[in-house]
């Protein structure tokens, strides 16, 4: 499976919950495929889905997945140690780890040849990590919502893009329904 | 009442509950107060970009947050600061040590205090530079003004200020 296809198959799982979504095609495939307030989209700043969303997660007591990429997380290593310090249990990493930069080209990532996410994420001190296949990341991400345990999932799928829309939102705008969820 | 202790009292006094940190020695004892505050959650972070993410978080998910860093980070968060904090508009305090300046003893980081004030200009982002220990007793109104207007705003705070090395 590609990208846009988990996000397809997970959506209605993850409309229940606080989303902050990787800039770049992530963010433009799950607002076409199911554009919800929960959804917070990353319109810029590679690399910091995982921080704003543990940010969100500290900050009060819904659930909150963050969608990240491997090319995304490989940029932002530093985040790793700070969530497995940070214990947040209503946070969830949900890292699509389809071994490119899919955004820009499918250009191959370190992740997809010899370096393995979810070892670092382990020896950077997270408890919970789940390495799974494309197939199965309604299933983890259903077991890490009902654990209430801090989660990594790296979902190991395949690289591919769709042709999807720009999000032409405005930024205030999305921040502003998002920050309302948050509080209903 | 110590500097670190009027700063952080500050912070507390306008509702901040939620302190990134990146280490720098001018900032050890502000660091130190703020680790030892229990109104804030302190979150270290590994780069400043970093901690910024978690700042917009946190604001987003319902607390005033700040981050003390170093002026060195001005140069790798210029991306963060325009395309997360300004362009969702964002509030945030940044309280940062403006290394390079008078009584500065490495020769480095004068090369970063000549770039600081310029690229704080260029971004647009409203900068105070405390050099004085007086100039403090401004900080509860720039942290209004920042929550006001929701923008990332500059503290710079130099060696002078500090007590120097």
């Amino acid at each position: 499976m590609i990208r846009s296809e988990i996000l397809r198959e997970i959506a209605p799982i993850l409309r229940d919950h606080l989303v902050v979504c990787n800039i770049g095609l992530p963010s433009q495939e799950l607002h076409m495929i199911d554009d919800q307030p929960t959804n917070f989209y990353m319109l810029g700043t590679m690399g910091l889905s995982s921080s704003i969303g543990l940010g969100v997660a500290l900050a009060q007591d819904k659930t909150v997945i963050s969608i990240d990429g491997d090319g995304s997380v490989l940029t932002n290593f530093g985040t790793l140690p700070t969530i497995a310090n940070n214990i947040a249990d209503n946070f969830i990493l949900l890292i699509v780890d389809n071994g490119s930069y899919g955004s820009t080209g499918d250009q191959p990532t370190y992740a997809g040849k010899k370096t393995s996410l979810a070892a670092v994420a382990r020896a950077c001190g997270c408890d919970n990590v789940i390495e799974c296949q494309d197939t199965d990341t309604g299933q983890a991400l259903t077991d890490a919502i009902n654990s209430k345990k801090m989660t990594i999932i790296v979902c190991k799928c395949d690289s591919g893009n769709i042709k999807v829309p720009v999000i032409t939102k405005d930024p205030v705008v999305i921040r502003d329904r998002f920050m309302t969820a948050v509080q209903s | 009442m110590s500097i670190n202790t009027k700063i952080v009292d500050d912070f507390v006094a306008n509702g901040i509950e939620f302190v990134t940190t990146v280490p720098c020695k001018q900032l050890a004892g502000v660091i130190d107060e703020v680790e030892a505050r229990k109104e804030i959650y302190h979150i270290p972070a590994n780069k400043e970009d970093e901690g910024m993410g978690l700042c917009a978080g946190a604001f987003m998910g319902g607390k005033r947050p700040a981050i003390i860093m170093q002026n060195t980070a001005i140069g790798v968060t210029i991306n963060t600061l325009v395309t997360l904090t300004q362009y969702y508009r964002m509030p945030l305090p940044m309280l940062i040590s403006y290394r390079g300046e008078l009584k500065e003893p490495v020769a480095c980081q004068a090369e970063m205090a000549v770039h600081t004030k310029a690229l704080l200009n260029q971004l647009n982002i409203p900068t105070y530079h405390f050099h004085k220990r007086a100039d403090a007793d401004e900080l509860d109104a720039i942290l209004k003004y920042t929550f006001m207007c929701n923008k990332p705003v500059a503290i710079l705070t130099d060696a002078t200020f500090w007590g120097g090395y």
